[in-house]
């Protein structure tokens, strides 16, 4: 037993929730300020940050906020004076950040938080929903989302590599529960050598700087426009930093899109997060039926990597199983495929946490497409 | 090289209370970075890529300034920076949709100085009330006169126990100056509050703005104080008058240089009197316990 234990170490595998590696992913992706504040299922995203840094195993100034708002205030403000900076939040805590959100964007500071997707109330319901990240889309956040506790990990790492090239805030997504409180042996590869300490200059006191004043219309402009092509350009960025974690950790985790059985599908779902992982079993069993089904597992969603989407698809019959819901448009997933593929079918599932089986996925499509 | 860390032609309204008050308290700064959630200084300080304000400054949003400067000292810190973060805001920012940031930068006891300057209305977007404005005062959106006293917050951060409180006015500049040279060598949450006279929202000539300020210290309607790690002492005139040296001057005086209390009846002016003379029995009360506790 103990020695078994012993090699685990060795090998830096550890048998994690979700929230805790987040919380791993950011102490050796050597974060120094983290602004926190409670909401389920993020809550212990925090508390292990705070307990990591009390027993001194993490380095960092930890600030106990008031409000989800603040955590996000502390964060620009502390990423702007030159610190790597982390937080973590769900739901109603990040529709609560909503203006920081935009104001973290324009401030061009790389931010990088944890967001356990949930349900937004009324009523209340702490389980898992998309709804409320993907209603961040037009922030200009970057945003991918995980289908597994390896890939917060590293997502996590690969995220603050991406955010501060390309000097925009990233949100790192994934399932309430389904992923922030299951338990998996996770490798907690160490990060130094693919994440050196933030060089950041910070403020400087002898050339003082006024940020943030009054922005005339044409300036205005401009940093819009900058934002704009630094989000387009980051899918660049996000496929060099993917092949060098690739080589860094030996460990491929997709960070634009994944295909399963593309090659020879016919039809394909399209889907992000925990569903993703459900949908490959999905594919499995239709496949033993004989059907040729694929699936494409969207990562980034924000910048949408539209191009290799369409060329991944093309001739096939595609599916868009969203687990969020844009009241009158739809599948929030589905209609960003719609504009890259034209109508594509479109099924929710899962919304608040409604359990997503591979049969139910199985059920839904055949209901779709006129099985009995 | 340029020195001043105000520097001439910022878009204030003439007679602004606001721009001395920034003179004064940057004068007596060192080496810091300043804070502005959106108010008129947000505004006035320029418009990029120009600035009239000479030393770092953060323009942040309404709500965020006590917690956006508490992640600014706090990588300061990290880093090994010695320098103050002073967040600069109006009344707006701090009594109302501040006040949250504030009490719990306040509660976490951060080593930050935050000077609110109360023109006791939301001026930059065209003299709306706020928390702070008082009784009876004519706002754009209190027409026929505020119906509810003010607030006060500077009394709010003596209950959250902070190192320092003080009171100032636009009318006494080197009292200013002092309590923030005194605030600089305080170690935690530091809070300044300066009565700063508003020409346009108050109604009153722009070449007034200094005797308003004063009007408002000699007839009691504003009263001027520290409360230094749990001590409290009245100071300026305010003391003079607490300790019978000089007499209060009638608050009508003060209320009739404004067109903001303009149409103030009689029972309202008692009401305005019966509220400030609360005020100075509650603070009197403040000083006798904490000096003989």
């Amino acid at each position: 037993m103990f020695e078994v234990l012993e090699h685990r170490e060795k090998l830096q595998t550890k048998i994690l929730t979700g929230n805790e590696a987040s919380a791993y992913a950011a102490m050796n992706a050597k974060v120094r300020f983290v602004a926190g504040y409670p909401i389920t299922p993020a809550t212990s995203v925090i508390e292990t940050i705070s307990k990591l840094i009390d027993e001194g195993k993490m380095k960092a100034r930890f600030v106990a906020v008031e409000s989800e708002h603040s955590a996000m205030s502390a964060c620009v403000g502390a990423s702007y004076a030159g610190l790597r900076t982390f937080t973590a939040t769900s739901s109603h805590g990040l529709a609560y950040m909503h203006e920081m959100l935009h104001f973290a964007v324009n401030a061009r500071t790389p931010v990088v938080m944890a967001v356990a997707n949930r349900a937004i109330g009324p009523g209340w319901n702490i389980w898992s929903d998309l709804s409320d990240s993907l209603s961040q889309r037009d922030t200009g956040w970057l945003q991918f989302y995980c289908s597994d506790i390896q890939e917060i990990y590293d997502t996590i790492a690969m995220a603050y590599r991406i955010a501060e090239q390309v000097m925009l805030p990233v949100m790192v997504c994934y399932d309430g529960f389904v992923l922030s409180h299951s338990t998996k042996p996770i490798e907690v590869t160490p990060l130094d050598g693919f994440i050196e300490e933030r060089d950041a200059e910070g403020i400087d006191f002898d050339n003082p700087t006024t940020f943030g004043n009054i922005s005339p219309p044409e300036s205005y402009f401009s940093l819009r426009k900058a934002i704009h092509k630094a989000v387009e350009g980051s899918l660049d960025v996000i496929g060099c930093i993917e092949q060098e974690f690739l080589e860094y950790s030996n460990r491929y985790t997709p960070m634009l899109c994944e295909g399963y059985f593309l090659d020879d599908a016919e039809k394909v779902m399209v889907s992000m997060g925990a569903v993703a992982s459900e949908a490959r079993v999905a594919v499995d069993l239709l496949r033993d039926e004989g059907e040729k089904w694929g699936l494409l597992k969207v990562k980034s969603f924000k910048p949408l990597p539209k191009k290799i989407i369409k060329a991944m698809l093309s001739g096939k019959e595609v599916f868009v199983i969203d687990r969020s819901l844009s009241p009158g448009t739809g599948g929030i997933l589905h209609h960003e495929m719609s504009s890259i593929l034209g109508d594509v079918n479109s099924a929710i599932l899962g919304l608040g946490g409604v359990d997503v089986t591979a049969e139910a996925i199985v059920g839904s499509l055949k209901r779709l497409r006129g099985f009995t | 090289m340029i020195t001043a860390k105000l520097l001439p032609g910022t878009a204030a309204c003439q007679g602004c209370p606001s721009t001395m008050c920034l003179r004064t308290v940057l004068e007596a700064l060192d080496k810091a970075v300043l804070v502005v959630p959106a108010s008129c200084t947000s505004v006035y300080m320029g418009a990029y890529p120009h600035s009239a304000i000479n030393i770092p400054v953060f323009n942040c949003t309404f709500a965020s300034a006590a917690s956006t400067a508490t992640g600014i000292k706090g990588a300061l810190e990290f880093k090994g920076i010695d320098a103050e973060v002073v967040v600069w805001a109006g009344d707006g920012g701090t009594y109302d949709i501040g006040l949250q940031a504030l009490s719990g930068a306040a509660e976490r006891n951060e080593d930050i100085l935050y000077i609110c300057y109360n023109n006791e209305i939301y001026s930059n977007t065209g003299i709306q009330r706020s928390g702070a404005t008082p009784y009876g005062a004519w706002t754009n959106t209190t027409v026929s006169g505020k119906r509810e006293h003010r607030k006060d917050v500077a009394e709010i951060l003596i209950t959250h126990d902070v190192p320092y409180v003080a009171t100032a006015s636009a009318g006494y500049l080197r009292d200013l100056y002092s309590k923030v040279r005194k605030a600089r060598k305080i170690k935690g949450f530091r809070y300044i509050e300066i009565l700063a006279p508003c020409p346009p929202g108050w109604r009153f000539p722009m070449d007034r703005t200094v005797e308003v300020g004063r009007l408002a210290v000699e007839t009691g309607m504003w009263i001027l104080y520290e409360h230094i790690h749990g001590e409290f002492r009245f100071t300026g005139l305010s003391r003079s008058i607490v300790e019978g040296k000089r007499k209060l001057r009638d608050l009508r005086d003060y209320l009739r240089i404004q067109g903001r209390f303009s149409n103030l009846s009689d029972e309202e002016i008692d009401e305005i009197e019966k509220f400030t003379q609360k005020k100075w029995e509650k603070l009197k009360k403040l000083h006798h316990e904490l000096s003989h506790s």
